[in-house]
């Protein structure tokens, strides 16, 4: 049964990580860009998150009112006034820029914060469980796992169904051709980054409602997002769920064997996806 | 060349006329120099954009310790010994996280390195996650007094950093590096012309990691103490690394050299300043990067026909004249 709830356990904590990873895949889908600041812009929503709720005495979800339209707006900047000039043939530009971002974004947020961990108080729902079956789940990472289902629904359906997902797969497939069909790339990408930073202000306030952060945890949220977009294989969100779910198993069961082995056991389970099915488990059909 | 030569000599007597400070900033320099060369060689040459060589610096200095404490080695044989192993140990790596293109290779190289450190945390033997320090016996075998030793930690670095520079040279200078140019240049058309790009991509990972692990062994050499978070600090060895080489100029010689010393003079003038030291490099890197990819050394190269170390051809006019 300690197995049983350690499986569960993981497999919410899932959900996280497809949220963190939901970002990083989309923009990568659309534009070719890896962003290697995205663990530390999660921190940063995490951190604007803190300060809203501190400021304003409101709940840590309601903070997203103020933090979601915020990220967009920071990401659509971001794309337009820097990124963009980064894309092109070479990789090294936005690899670099954003190494730099990154740099940038942990030194300021230590200057302002300070190297302290810092929690958000989401009050009783953090402590709250429901009996599912003999297993007691908290409210909290069942709430998570359900956003992030829903999360990925809405990317799904924003892509397929709506008249900016077309634009972004058409400017993703040809960007020329979108730009002769009276496609503006540079705001069509600035959207799609203004989207992704989106999902990471929800992933960083759920990351901030669970455990404690400081500045420096920014690129283990990458490496976490990363693992879950590669085992889960490249382009396909649903995919990135599954990767997400698969590497919050492993740590969890790591975890049980020895609490040492907590981090290793994902990162041995995204290299053992990545040496027998380097094209990671559910990769993109293309048609 | 005289020049070179003669600056060289004076660095090499610098144990005679520097103070110790000095003389210990001047052995750093060097360390990073050598990393700045390596991670050039691989990133600005060879395309393979890593951000998780702090994996083999670790890996090197951890096992100057394990092998001087428990394999009874000489401090310097260990670090050599070390580098061979990482060579060795590179060639499994690479041939995972070689299916990882472009920026995704980067990331794969990061997760390498987390798992290098986790793991040495785990030896419990060697301090576990608190780390452990170099015993006495083993840095007295070094030599006897403590201005001695300083003098052969210095000159280790210097000797690292000269060897460094011109294994880099020759390898780009030769048939090899040609092949490097060619396949940096165009994939495609290096490929067509019968080059093993997978093969070629792979010598230059193993060696650059085999070098990167014998300055991981000689800069915890200098520390005299080590710990997981230190030995795979990917600010320390990666994010510094890459700003020296981005800064400095990418996929030239020259630039590793510039960005070194650039980067420590903006380091000991603006230390103090802490973490705003860190944001300013970061903002500059990223302006160099929009507003000039090649560097500080490719404005001046623009201004000036000048090479340091001859790598590129020239069309000679002189014969031609003589012609007519």
């Amino acid at each position: 049964m300690e197995w049983i709830s350690a499986i569960m356990q993981g497999t919410l904590l899932g959900g996280l990580y497809a949220l963190f990873a939901a970002g990083l895949s989309l923009i990568f889908g659309v534009m070719r860009l890896v962003n290697i600041a995205h663990g530390d812009l999660i921190v940063l929503a995490a951190y604007m998150g803190l300060s809203t709720t501190v400021m304003l005495g409101i709940h840590p979800f309601m903070a997203l009112l103020i933090v979601m339209p915020a990220m967009a707006g920071i990401g659509y900047v971001l794309q337009r006034g820097i990124l963009n000039r980064t894309l092109g043939g070479d990789i090294l530009p936005p690899l670099l820029v954003t190494f730099g971002l990154s740099v940038i974004l942990q030194n300021t947020l230590l200057e302002l914060y300070s190297a302290d961990p810092q929690k958000m108080n989401a009050g009783v729902i953090e402590t709250a469980s429901v009996p599912v079956g003999g297993l007691t789940l908290g409210v909290l990472p069942v709430l998570t796992f359900a956003i992030a289902i829903a999360v990925i629904a809405g990317l799904q359906f924003i892509f397929y169904r709506t008249a900016l997902g077309r634009a972004f797969r058409a400017t993703s497939d040809n960007s020329d051709i979108a730009q002769l069909m009276g496609l503006n790339k540079a705001h069509v990408f600035g959207m799609a980054m203004a989207l992704a930073l989106a999902v990471t202000a929800i992933a960083g306030i759920l990351l901030g409602v669970r455990t404690s952060f400081d500045p420096s945890v920014g690129g283990a949220r990458l490496i976490f997002g990363f693992e879950a977009v590669i085992i889960g294989g490249l382009g396909n969100l649903w995919g990135t769920l599954a990767g997400g779910v698969i590497l919050g198993v492993a740590q969890t069961i790591g975890a049980k064997i020895d609490p040492g082995w907590q981090l290793l056991a994902g990162h041995i389970a995204f290299l053992v996806v990545l040496a027998i099915r380097p094209q990671g488990l559910f990769p993109r059909v293309d048609h | 060349m005289v020049i070179a030569a003669l600056g060289l000599l004076v660095l090499a007597a610098a144990p005679w006329w520097a103070g110790r400070a000095d003389l210990r900033l001047l052995g750093e320099i060097y360390l990073y120099l050598s990393l700045a060369m390596l991670w050039n060689l691989m990133a600005g040459y060879a395309g393979l954009v890593s951000v998780g060589q702090q994996a083999y610096v670790g890996f090197g200095g951890y096992l100057l310790f394990a092998l001087t404490m428990f394999g009874g080695l000489h401090p310097i044989a260990a670090i050599l010994a070390g580098g061979i192993l990482a060579g060795f140990l590179s060639v499994p790596i690479a041939a995972l996280i070689f299916r990882l293109k472009g920026a995704y290779f980067a990331i794969g190289t990061w997760v390498m390195a987390e798992v290098f450190r986790l793991s040495f945390a785990q030896a419990s033997s060697l301090g576990g996650g608190s780390g452990s320090s170099l015993p006495v016996d083993v840095v007295r075998s070094l030599a006897d007094s403590r201005s001695g030793r300083e003098a052969l930690s210095y000159w280790l670095a210097l000797g690292a950093a000269v060897i460094v520079i011109a294994c880099v040279y020759l390898y780009l200078r030769s048939n090899r590096g040609l092949a490097l140019t060619a396949i940096r240049d165009s994939e495609v058309a290096a490929a067509g012309l019968g080059i093993n790009i997978w093969r070629t991509k792979l010598e230059v990972y193993v060696v650059t990691s085999a070098f990167t692990a014998i300055i991981g062994g000689l800069i915890f050499l200098q520390k005299l103490r080590i710990s997981p978070d230190a030995a795979f600090s990917v600010n320390d060895w990666t994010a510094f690394v890459i700003f020296i080489v981005v800064i400095g100029g990418i996929g030239t010689l020259e630039g590793p050299i510039i960005g070194t010393i650039l980067f420590f003079v903006l380091r000991e003038t603006l230390a103090d300043l802490g973490t705003t030291y860190l944001i300013v490099l970061g903002l500059v890197a990223i302006i160099i990067m929009l507003k000039a990819p090649k560097g500080v050394w490719g404005l001046i190269r623009s201004r000036f026909d000048l090479e340091l170390f001859p790598l590129s051809y020239r069309v000679r006019t002189h014969d031609a004249d003589k012609g007519a």
